[in-house]
């Protein structure tokens, strides 16, 4: 179920006056955050941001088409190598 | 003399409101609006309905409706997109596994495909 209009979207705060105020200050630094659950805003376009998987940061660099989504659809928790092969 | 909208033969002997729902991206909720809106009886057969009716459908789906290649081209920019940018739905979209969280352990075969047997491992002998 989608979330209820009246909230608006979820971006985590204390990321989005980071970015804000990075864009203020004209500077570009990655920032690293564990808030996979958070909404990429329009503002986070162009920055790169370390997004944890719960093992390490993946650099994350957002573009105009990632705009809406969470910024955990964008670093993988899971690594599938693939089945079998042969072991020698 | 078949009836012809947006390119697709419509089958005769169908009720109006079946009968759309063989055109691309339409269903049968749209199709029932899509007549209402014509003032034809959904009931009509497709191959009773006179040039007037089929016309001025036509031209409802023609203003109000995406529908055939231009849905289906849309669906396909939009899958694009996810895979692009590279999100967790696009990474599925590429590797032909289900997108929302279903379970891959068995079935999920509409995603995957037909079955692919893997050989056996060989039983160890003395």
């Amino acid at each position: 179920m989608s979330r209820s209009l009246k909230k608006g979207p979820y971006i985590y705060l204390k990321l989005e006056n980071k970015v804000l105020a990075m864009n203020e200050s004209g500077k570009k630094t990655v920032i690293k955050t564990w808030a996979r659950a958070s909404m990429i805003s329009p503002d986070f376009v162009g920055h790169t941001i370390a997004v944890h998987n719960g093992n390490k940061f993946i650099p994350v660099y957002v573009t105009e088409n990632m705009v809406g989504h969470k910024l955990g659809e964008f670093s993988p928790t899971r690594n599938f190598r693939g089945h079998g092969g042969k072991k020698k | 003399m078949a009836i012809r909208i947006v390119g697709v033969d419509l089958p005769q002997n169908k009720r109006g409101e079946v009968g759309l729902t063989y055109i691309y991206g339409i269903g049968r909720n749209s199709a029932k609006k899509i007549l209402e809106t014509a003032g034809v009886d959904i009931n009509i057969k497709v191959k009773d309905w006179t040039d007037d009716q089929a016309s001025k459908i036509r031209e409802i789906i023609g203003t109000g409706y995406k529908v055939e290649g231009d849905l289906r081209s849309e669906v396909q920019t939009n899958i694009k997109r996810l895979m692009d940018i590279g999100c967790y739905r696009g990474v599925r979209h590429r590797i032909g596994l289900p997108l929302r969280g279903q379970s891959t352990k068995n079935n999920a075969r509409t995603r995957k495909g037909k079955k692919k047997t893997v050989a056996n491992k060989k039983k160890a002998t003395k």
